[in-house]
């Protein structure tokens, strides 16, 4: 078995070229991927050895790519599309709402649009403004479009073959900040028998509190567990991976063990995708629990200056406040 | 109308386009027939092309059929949304030459990209003429498949249609489907008011550096609902085409013969490599912007009756009578079969049954969502606890 160390970027890389191998009519399109391999370089060397009619280096308009992207599609073609910073994303807004995710349903089902939409997100770089933000929850409000991210670098190899494997338009969104951490990554394993992509996954088991994370946050809370258990309290940290579809059966199944929750998320509180988790809790798992479902996320202020996006963020002490806060009530 | 390629062109080899300081009302068009049914045997466009066409008899009764049909039954349309049968209607008076002469144009192999607007673009591919009515009364949201007629869904959002055409047409190029006389091209619809849009001028953008077989074809009416032609350009629009690197050219879009000869000359240049082009085709848009619109309170009478005048039917009518194409009688029937059908859309448009609630649930994903069809059953039931209840 071919298990590697891979960081995240590498196996994105890995993932996206194997998907280029496999289906003559992937393309990849957007802003600086062919020879300089994209700002993060997720797509170097792919145009390289598939040419540029295959990894499209575009000109510098977001709503152009995704809604050419669209005619690809129509033309039987499976874009993946490179947005460059999160924050760029908003001139494409149009394209994606009204018409890659709508464009299913519009036409009776007659039409599908094979759409993967690659944004780096998140802050932590240090970056300037409009590089830092978290719009997961703009896109998991629509109706005709997935959202999924990693936290890994086995996800990250998995997950990017099986949204560009999808019918259904999908948003895939890489915790920037995460790129360069390493994990090992078989490169082997069949498609077809991986983990689904649409499923939460208990990342570690625990007895006293259930933390529900995604991206970036993952390893934020992963440590926190670890710190809690030095305090004696177990953490069970679940990454939900797909944030449109969610899958809440596992946290409604930790929730009703544990009776307490905490969702973590670096993009603003105010109707975020914490207060969905929060709500779909209460409703399934009302009973059970033992104090209100708790969000520990970004506040709801602009993303800040970088000298000061250590505190805007969550991190490993505010998760932790969030849990003994559970206990108060 | 028949088959074949009536249609002909030869390249110019004149000097540089003439300078001009034109405004956006600029009437400098290519026109093949006067207002009043004179032929011009050819028209030579900004950049020394040549247009001109030659169709048999047949060919030039069955254009007028097509005009006559579509304006009925468009006449119809308006008539049932008065009736409070559709929701509303976006007319298509006026523009039926611009539409029929372009979707004419068309090979079967090309691909259009409609905004709200192209009913007759949609008779042209052949689509049955309920299916956008069913989009207007609320039944559905369109019905055809765009594959099958090689006619894509109607598009409301302003200029975004004009991205998809550009994509699915460096599809065609990536698939090796150009320069051969069998090869494809697609053509975009938009009209005056979308070239202010940026997903237009992004359009222009991408069909130049990628050499798309692309023609866009803006209907310039002279309105975006209220706004006047000034509100968006000061130039002629063709002419913007020459900024972003493409030809461009001004059509009389209510002369039928030139909107034909232009478009498929820029068509038949995209097929065989020779990149995209823009169209305006210089039309007038007689009725309301849709059912819901009030155009008196914004443009003046003589205005209209100015445009009244250069009706693009009763020019083909004209030619037809004086060169002895038509008799009375082909003018009676074509009339008689507006009115039948016209009547038989009516009548099925009435027959449109609602959709069942739960069908709105359909077709979100192609492969589903759980959290969906959780909300799908929770709707079945709530509709079910209304069984036996006068509800």
């Amino acid at each position: 078995m071919a298990t590697e160390t891979l960081t995240i970027g590498k196996a994105l890389n890995t993932g996206l070229r194997r998907a280029l191998e496999n289906d003559s009519k992937v393309i990849i399109m957007g802003e600086d991927v062919g020879k300089l391999g994209g700002v993060f370089r997720i797509t170097d060397g792919l145009q390289k050895d598939f040419g540029d009619q295959r990894v499209i280096d575009t000109p510098l308009a977001e709503s152009g790519i995704i809604g050419t992207a669209v005619g690809l599609a129509i033309r039987g073609y499976r874009p993946i599309c490179e947005i460059q910073f999160d924050g760029f994303v908003y001139p494409a807004y149009d394209q994606i709402v009204s018409q890659v995710a709508k464009m299913h349903y519009r036409s009776g089902g007659r039409l599908s649009i094979p759409m993967v939409i690659r944004i780096p997100y998140g802050g932590g770089i240090g970056a300037v403004e409009h590089h830092s933000e978290s719009p997961e929850a703009y896109f998991a409000h629509t109706a005709g479009l997935k959202v999924v991210t990693c936290s890994n670098p086995q996800d990250a190899y998995v997950m990017i073959q099986q949204a560009i494997a999808s019918d259904d338009p999908i948003v895939f969104l890489e915790p920037k900040r995460r790129y360069w951490e390493k994990g090992p990554v078989d490169l082997d394993a069949p498609l077809s028998e991986a983990y689904p992509l649409h499923s939460a996954r208990v990342v570690r088991p625990g007895t006293d509190v259930t933390v529900l994370a995604y991206g970036p946050m993952v390893r934020t809370c992963l440590e926190a567990a670890t710190a809690a258990a030095e305090d004696g309290r177990e953490l069970e940290v679940i990454d939900l991976r797909s944030l449109s579809p969610l899958d809440l059966a596992a946290a409604y199944e930790s929730v009703k063990r544990t009776g307490r929750a905490v969702v973590v998320h670096e993009a603003p509180s105010n109707i975020g995708l914490g207060a969905e988790l929060a709500a779909r809790i209460t409703e399934e798992c009302f009973y059970s629990l033992e104090s209100p479902v708790l969000r520990v996320t970004g506040f709801d202020t602009p993303y800040p200056a970088s000298r000061v996006e250590e505190e805007y963020l969550p991190d490993l002490d505010r998760v932790l406040d969030a849990v003994d806060r559970t206990f108060g009530w | 109308m028949a088959k074949g390629d009536p249609g002909g062109t030869t390249r110019g080899r004149r000097a540089a386009p003439r300078s001009k300081k034109g405004t956006a009302g600029d009437p400098e068009l290519v026109q093949l027939l006067t207002p009043d049914g004179e032929r011009i045997d050819s028209a030579t466009g900004p950049d020394g092309t040549e247009y001109r066409v030659d169709f048999t008899d047949e060919e030039y009764r069955g254009l007028y059929r097509d005009l006559v049909l579509v304006r009925k039954l468009d006449a119809e349309a308006t008539a049932l949304q008065r009736q409070g049968e559709l929701g509303l209607w976006a007319s298509l008076l006026g523009q039926e030459a611009a539409q029929v002469g372009s979707g004419r144009a068309l090979r079967a192999q090309d691909m259009a990209f409609p905004t709200y607007r192209e009913h007759g673009v949609l008779y042209c591919r052949g689509i049955d003429p309920i299916m956008p009515l069913g989009l207007f009364r609320g039944v559905d949201q369109g019905g055809w498949d765009p594959n099958e007629f090689k006619f894509n869904m109607y598009t409301i959002v302003i200029g975004a249609q004009t991205l998809h055409a550009t994509g699915y047409a460096m599809g065609i190029t990536m698939d090796g489907k150009v320069g051969t006389d069998d090869g494809e091209a697609a053509i975009a619809y938009f009209g005056d008011g979308a070239t202010s849009q940026g997903d237009v001028n992004e359009a222009f953008v991408w069909a130049s550096v990628f050499n798309a077989p692309l023609v866009f074809f803006c209907q310039n009416n002279q309105y975006a609902i209220s706004e006047p032609l000034e509100r968006q350009t000061r130039v002629p629009l063709y002419q913007r085409a020459a900024g972003f690197g493409f030809p461009g050219v001004r059509v009389d879009g209510n002369d039928v013969l030139a909107s034909y000869a232009v478009t498929r000359t820029a068509l038949d240049n995209a097929r065989h490599g020779q990149g995209p082009s823009l169209i305006e085709a210089y039309t007038y848009r007689m009725g309301a912007h849709t059912t819901s619109d009030d155009p008196t309170r914004y443009r003046i009478a003589s205005e209209v009756e100015a445009w009244q005048a250069k009706d693009p039917i009763a020019r083909v009518k004209a030619f037809l009578e004086k060169q002895q194409i038509a008799d009375a009688a082909f003018f009676a029937e074509v009339d008689d079969q507006a009115r039948r059908e016209s009547v038989h859309l009516r009548e099925r448009v009435l027959d449109m049954p609602n959709p069942e609630p739960v069908t709105m649930f359909d077709h979100v994903y192609p492969n589903g969502s759980p959290l969906l069809d959780e909300q799908r059953a929770q709707f079945s039931r709530y509709m079910e606890s209304f069984e036996g209840s006068a509800h």
